[in-house]
């Protein structure tokens, strides 16, 4: 945004709590890898250059990447400037930091969607002896003490993590609600490559037919994996991970209750990934890739045993760890608009927000189903930014 | 799948269910229901129970007509066999809810369905009930629902439908999550 802002000669600051890619620096596991791959990195102006156009970024490579743009783009951040208030003002904005005060006309909200661990109610009866961690808490299975560990949410973090951990020599039990099962490569290729080629990436907000319930589907299970091989919960249990069903409870005398719904959680993951994959075949026949590409083929079904078990007793010691892999949500407790919806997220018409001037990027389906991939932030902010110009000068006179 | 120009006619007013979301996506106070059911003993396991009020939309509502059902034990635990056992009611409930919920999203994605048939079982081991084993639960250790559908839908079409039928079916998830029940005596 910063960039496209500059193209249009309007004056801007960027105000950075911390240090430029501070959420990647300081709130996420050190073993995360991007899960797209490098080709797809693009932002206004940058592509990729190196030599492994396949591969996906280590932590401290997406810090140096984002730093680097920010540097190359001579992005005029305010580091260390953490904003305490957005209000309305007579001209425009109020915006309060712990830097001091700025006034401006429009303000952009671009401080994502992942702020703050979602933490399931039934935590609070977890047993004293069981260590808890969130996904943002979680860095190596070096923290854990030895033993079994009930991972809960099996997306992509909850995958990637249930995975390093029963590496670790800690079995680990795997709780499964939602999820949208995605193959790293198919027919030769990356998912990403077809889902970009084929446009999928790209459809709009307004194009889909629900767009409350696009903004709400979990992101794909998807991990960026050195050797390229996919992370699903087949994989999983073949290095010996248990599944159960979501968590549903846990009752007064610790016990664990899982909920017996595993079996249809894991066919409509399936049912999802062969709709998008019948989706990408269509396309390869329509634009005549069937001939260069590997075959058409699909997945084994995801293999759930016969009777999951329904309850896991925490006083036995079998698990000494739980991690919090069950999402994210927005902090906006500094922004002090009337915007929100009932569930206390904003609202918005493909980012532009309900009060005038107010612009909101990198929340999930923003403007295009890529709005939350750093690949996506180009385009959505050549249109804010573009909607923003406009609005300027409209109320310039 | 129907092709564009047929419009699936399963018999649920679809346009009145999508109405009802939006209404109550605007007020969740309506949309709290309470459901009621009223049971009186009869003799020895028989059992004598009735539906008829229920609370929602912000007030007291009524079936058109009062249901009854009745509920007994088979002879071969000495009982006189009056109506269905309770755990069959459990699967009458499960089987009932997610077939009505496969017509309304069939309806929904323009699917005609022909035939729905379900046939239901559920295991159970009765030495827990029995008090002779505590280490066996009372209720099912698992419960199988196999569906045969013919409808104008590929195979894939009709899974998809019975899968999202079970992620929004009320009884599937009373029975596949645990929930508080209070028990009191007046």
């Amino acid at each position: 945004m910063s960039r496209c802002l500059c193209e249009r000669s309007i004056d801007h600051v960027v105000l950075e709590r911390g240090e430029v890619a501070h959420t990647w620096r300081t709130e996420r596991w050190d073993s995360l890898r991007l899960l797209t791959p490098n080709w797809q990195s693009r932002l206004p102006g940058v592509g990729y250059r190196g030599h492994d156009p396949d591969g996906y970024r280590t932590l401290p490579e997406v810090i140096d990447f984002i730093t680097a743009y920010a540097q190359a783009i001579s992005a005029p951040v305010r580091p260390h400037t953490r904003v305490t208030s957005v209000r309305r003002a007579e001209a425009g904005y109020l915006v309060r930091t712990d830097q001091g005060d700025w006034s401006c006309r429009t303000v952009v909200i671009a401080s994502g969607a992942f702020n703050i661990a979602c933490v399931p109610g039934v935590a609070d009866h977890v047993p004293r002896s069981v260590t808890t961690f969130t996904t943002q808490q979680y860095r190596n299975p070096d923290q854990l003490p030895a033993g079994g560990v009930l991972v809960v949410g099996a997306s992509s973090s909850g995958t990637q993590i249930a995975n390093e951990i029963h590496r670790s020599g800690r079995p680990v039990t795997l709780s499964v609600g939602e999820h949208i099962r995605a193959p790293r490569m198919y027919r030769g290729k990356d998912l990403e490559w077809w889902m970009d080629a084929a446009g999928i990436l790209d459809e709009r907000y307004d194009q889909v037919d629900d767009i409350g319930r696009a903004r709400q589907v979990p992101s794909l299970q998807l991990a960026g994996t050195p050797d390229r091989s996919t992370l699903d919960l087949n994989a999983l249990t073949g290095i010996g991970v248990r599944l159960v069903g979501r968590l549903a409870g846990i009752t007064g005398s610790g016990k664990a209750q899982f909920a017996g719904s595993l079996r249809n959680m894991c066919a409509l993951s399936d049912l999802k990934m062969n709709r998008l994959l019948n989706l990408i075949d269509e396309w390869a026949q329509t634009n005549g890739f069937d001939g260069m590409v590997e075959p058409s083929h699909r997945l084994p079904p995801t293999a759930v045993e016969e009777a999951p078990p329904l309850a896991l007793d925490f006083d036995n010691g079998e698990i000494r760890t739980i991690i919090w892999a069950t999402g994210y949500r927005p902090d906006y407790s500094w922004l002090e608009l009337p915007v929100f919806d009932r569930k206390g997220m904003v609202r918005h018409d493909g980012g532009v927000v309900s009060s005038q001037g107010v612009y909101l990027m990198g929340v999930p389906f923003a403007r295009r189903r890529k709005s939350t991939l750093i690949d996506g932030a180009g385009d959505d902010a050549r249109d804010l930014s573009d909607h923003l110009a406009l609005y300027l000068r409209r109320n310039s006179a | 799948m129907a092709d564009a120009s047929s419009i699936a006619n399963n018999g649920v007013n679809v346009a009145a269910l999508v109405a009802a979301r939006e209404e109550l996506t605007k007020a969740p106070a309506a949309a709290q229901f309470k459901w009621r059911a009223a049971c009186e003993w009869k003799d020895g396991t028989h059992s004598h129970s009735t539906v008829e009020g229920f609370y929602g939309l912000g007030q007291e509502q009524h079936h058109k007509k009062t249901f009854t059902f009745d509920a007994d034990h088979p002879e071969l635990f000495a009982s006189e066999d009056k109506g269905a056992t309770p755990v069959e009611y459990v699967l009458v409930g499960l089987a009932s809810c997610l077939t009505a919920g496969i017509a309304a999203v069939a309806q929904y994605r323009n699917i005609q369905l022909r035939s729905v048939t379900a046939t239901l079982e559920g295991d159970m081991d009765l030495q827990g009930i029995l008090g002779i084993d505590d280490d066996v639960r009372n209720g099912f250790g698992g419960i199988k629902v196999t569906y045969k559908i013919d409808a104008d839908a590929k195979r894939e079409d009709i899974e998809a439908l019975v899968a999202q039928s079970q992620k929004r079916s009320a009884v599937y998830d009373i029975v596949t999550n645990p929930t508080n029940v209070t028990v009191v005596v007046d």
